[in-house]
């Protein structure tokens, strides 16, 4: 199996706060892998230098085996690796369709055009047509964003991260925030995206990371705890310490 | 329609032209046979309407506020003048796209000290980059002429053929060619991909990057863009007035520009052009009134701008014309003026 997405050693402080501690994860071409981890065990922080947002002070981060490291986050997105964010990133003056229109113009490499017209070339337009109604976006598709309920924001978060054609995707706790009457929506979008994107879930919802991730890894307090086949980690006496708050580990 | 075509027609939607577009540059146009005794302030506006364009593209579109734009104004002034006066490029168009380059290698330089740090740090360095320059100017004054300015300039000829007379009439009809085809190049280059992905970096930078959108190279080619505008706004100044002085640099320059702009509104390309005008006409209804307190009523409309918003107001002012179109042709109302959208 080859690994889509690795770090090594990965370290990262802030003064004199160790908020990654010698990280090493693998995530294999395909999986569906999931990072779980309490509040502030650092999910964020890691989702932040993989995609470039942050640097670390030490260690590397390989996508498909090149050393991504020092790449800027746009150079990495071009590479495959794309994102959604856990609180909505999204153009609020712009419409669904403006801005799936400007992540498919850059991924084909058109985004830098400044004379031809947006929507005149056909390649594009077919794109943009097929992820907003995947995205159930295509009766809002001309509504600014910034007026859309919240459910509709969130499929145009993930449909954004999707437009970018990713390799290896990074999905920061996708349904939060997200009423149960949406739920839905969210839930069959992610577990209907195609089987040769890997994913990377960061999610606190305990019945959506069992019921769709093939891999779990543990982050507490930034360091790896342990990483598994989601019934070995479940069973895992130092897991449900961490959920439960016993205090007791090696009972 | 299939999905495909419905999308690229929506697409393409604020690209068209409006009837209110035409009808708005006709008007113009107009204004140059209706009034031939005004032609000096009417090129005035022109001027400050082409300069708050210029701001427009990268404080309306890219999110780049700016406290200096006048610096690159004064390098398209000083630019043409010092052109003409040496006889290096007699021909002012010719003239003209050169000073708008200097001011564009200008642009280009300093987009790297303005693309770094927030909205606080731009308005310092552009304010100091303006200052800068101004100094330069008044220190170097076997160059610039000093305080002075550059004098007995005389201007040759537009492409040769039209001289430009005493009425400003030339500098008119020369002035609205430059302005309008700046306009349709600006116009196009909002409404490509290009011009999209700035208005994303505006709303929401950390996305834009996580699309794949180069942020930095993106602000570094407006702001150049911006510059040659402004320089050729600056070019215009000199070759229309035959004058060029240390006054090109002021902050009271840039200051005004930004008032063009909240008195119009920005991003939708027309703010700069219609703040141009507003803000004259008031300067010279309220200095005729008032020839020594004008600057109060302008404070005080601004202050209302802001309070009211200008949206409401447009609303307001377009309420007659509405309600007669209502009446008169039977079907909605159809004159307003876009905010951010067109």
């Amino acid at each position: 199996m080859t690994i889509a997405l690795e770090t090594q050693n990965l370290e990262k402080q802030f003064g004199g706060l160790r908020v990654t501690r010698d990280l090493s994860l693998k995530i294999e071409q395909g999986a569906r892998h999931a990072l779980i981890g309490p509040n502030g065990a650092g999910k964020t922080t890691v989702i932040n230098q993989l995609t470039g947002v942050l640097k670390p002070n030490s260690g590397r981060i390989l996508l498909e085996g090149q050393d991504i490291t020092d790449l800027p986050v746009h150079k990495r997105v071009l590479r495959g690796l794309s994102r959604t964010f856990q609180i909505n990133q999204l153009y609020p003056d712009l419409t669904p369709l403006e801005t799936i229109g400007l992540a498919v113009s850059e991924r084909l490499g058109h985004g830098g055009d400044w004379w031809r017209r947006m929507g005149t070339r056909s390649d594009v337009n077919g794109e943009i047509a097929d992820l907003l109604s995947r995205f159930h976006l295509l009766d809002v598709m001309n509504e600014q964003t910034v007026t859309l309920p919240y459910g509709k924001q969130r499929l145009l978060e993930i449909a954004v991260a999707i437009a970018a054609k990713p390799r290896v995707l990074l999905l920061d706790e996708p349904a939060a925030g997200v009423p149960e009457s949406e739920r839905h929506d969210i839930l069959a979008v992610v577990g209907s995206l195609p089987r040769d994107v890997t994913v990377l879930l960061i999610e606190h919802d305990m019945d959506l990371v069992f019921s769709f991730a093939d891999r779990i890894s543990v982050l507490v307090s930034g360091a790896l705890l342990t990483e598994g086949p989601p019934e070995q980690v479940a069973r895992d006496p130092q897991v449900k310490a961490v959920y439960l708050g016993e205090e007791a580990v090696n009972v | 329609m299939s999905a495909a075509s419905d999308v690229g027609y929506h697409a393409q939607r604020q690209a068209r032209w409006h009837y209110g577009e035409v009808a708005f540059w006709l008007v113009v146009l107009a204004c140059g046979f209706v009034f031939p005794s005004r032609y000096l302030i009417m090129t005035d506006i022109l001027r400050l309407a082409l300069f708050a364009m210029s701001l427009d593209l990268i404080l309306g579109y890219a999110g780049i506020v700016s406290l200096g734009h006048a610096a690159f104004f004064g390098v398209g002034a000083y630019a043409a003048g010092l052109l003409a006066l040496h006889g290096i490029v007699n021909e002012p168009v010719l003239a003209l796209v050169v000073a708008g380059l200097a001011a564009m290698v200008l642009g280009f330089a300093t987009s790297f000290l303005v693309i770094r740090g927030v909205d606080l740090t731009r308005l310092m360095v552009t304010l100091g980059i303006a200052l800068l320059l101004e100094a330069l100017a008044e220190r170097f004054s076997n160059i610039t002429g000093g305080t002075d300015g550059l004098q007995g300039i005389e201007m040759q000829p537009i492409l040769g053929a039209i001289p430009f007379d005493m009425f400003g009439k030339a500098g008119f009809f020369y002035s609205l060619t430059v302005l309008f085809l700046l306009f349709l190049f600006a116009r196009r280059v909002v409404h490509s991909p290009f011009g999209l992905s700035l208005r994303a970096i505006k709303n929401n930078p950390l996305r834009a990057a996580a699309i794949g959108i180069p942020v930095n190279r993106r602000l570094i080619a407006i702001y150049t863009l911006a510059a040659f505008y402004a320089g050729i706004a600056g070019a215009l100044f000199t070759q229309t007035t035959a004058i060029a002085s240390l006054d090109v640099f002021a902050f009271e320059r840039s200051a005004d520009l930004m008032l063009v702009l909240v008195i119009g509104g920005t991003g939708y390309l027309y703010g700069g052009l219609i703040g141009a005008v507003i803000f004259r006409m008031l300067q010279e209804l309220f200095s005729t009134i008032t020839p020594q307190y004008w600057q109060f009523w302008i404070g005080l409309v601004l202050v209302v701008i802001v309070l009211v918003g200008r949206q409401r107001l447009h609303r307001w002012v377009l309420y007659v014309p509405n309600l007669v179109i209502k009446q008169v042709a039977g079907r909605k109302a159809v004159v307003a003026v876009p905010e951010s959208d067109a």
